[in-house]
């Protein structure tokens, strides 16, 4: 599911660079709704994507919610690319990454 | 501006000690040095081009790229923009910097121009870096002609 997302992202991103409209967000919003699940795309100046997938029966999300979670995720993200153990590319097991994403899951459970 | 000296200085002694006691006189010790200050500047680039655009809007287009370049990036790093830009939309673009920073207290004019690209090389790494973050593979040389003006040439590379 998470591919078939992706294809999505790269089709809004796509459409993006044709559009006149100057419609450079780096949110994507909600990317496409099925039945169990919600998922929202994000897309980072550096091509990086970020992808959620949330449970359709948690209707009380909003989006401004949705979109502060992922400039969360965007933070994080950055602080692992600028930690020097790291090399770009690799998996990330920085565990204060891992412990950003953990506290970001309550909200929506 | 204390964190503009700090970044100097910091630049001076990396190169100072790179050509130091380790250095094998011999013309494979040069550039094995040289190459170590264009790696260290590369990952630098990468991790400004992840923190850097993070609150601007999408890139539309290469020269959107280098115009950040030209202006946020070297902002950040050296506390001015770069003086021109020049682009033959076939991939290669030279940037150019009439006082560079690491340049400027050397010397104006012919003297040093020898010892020019060991200060040189962790920048264009630096570009080189950035702009890779940024979905663009490039390769990246610079030339001085006479301190402290410098250019930077960008040749992207199409795979």
């Amino acid at each position: 599911m998470v591919h078939t997302s992706l294809d999505v992202v790269d089709e809004k991103i796509s459409a993006m660079g044709k559009a006149l409209v100057d419609q450079r967000e780096l949110y994507l919003g909600l990317l496409y709704p099925t039945e169990d699940y919600k998922v929202y795309g994000y897309v980072t100046n550096s091509k990086v994507k970020f992808v959620m997938v949330v449970d359709s029966s948690n209707t009380a999300l909003r989006d401004n919610e949705i979109r502060s979670m992922f400039r969360k995720l965007h933070s994080s993200y950055t602080d692992v690319m600028c930690n020097p153990f790291y090399n770009p590319g690799d998996r990330i097991q920085s565990r204060a990454f891992d412990s950003m994403v953990a506290s970001l899951m309550p909200q929506v459970c | 501006m204390a964190d503009a000296a700090l970044f100097e200085f910091l630049h001076m002694e990396m190169v100072a000690e790179l050509w130091s006691h380790h250095y094998d006189p011999g013309p494979g010790g040069q550039k094995m040095s040289l190459s170590v200050l264009e790696g260290m500047g590369f990952r630098v680039g990468q991790a400004l081009g992840e923190r850097l655009p993070q609150e601007t809007l999408a890139f539309r287009e290469e020269l959107d790229v280098l115009k950040f370049l030209c202006k946020d990036l070297w902002v950040a790093v050296f506390q001015k923009q770069m003086d021109s830009l020049r682009a033959n939309h076939q991939g290669t673009y030279v940037l150019q910097d009439n006082s560079f920073p690491l340049l400027i207290r050397m010397a104006s004019g012919l003297q040093y121009l020898e010892e020019a690209p060991k200060f040189l090389a962790f920048t264009c790494g630096l570009l080189r870096g950035t702009l890779s973050t940024l979905g663009i593979k490039s390769l990246v040389t610079a030339s001085v002609a006479s301190l402290p003006t410098c250019k930077f040439q960008v040749v992207i590379q199409k795979t």
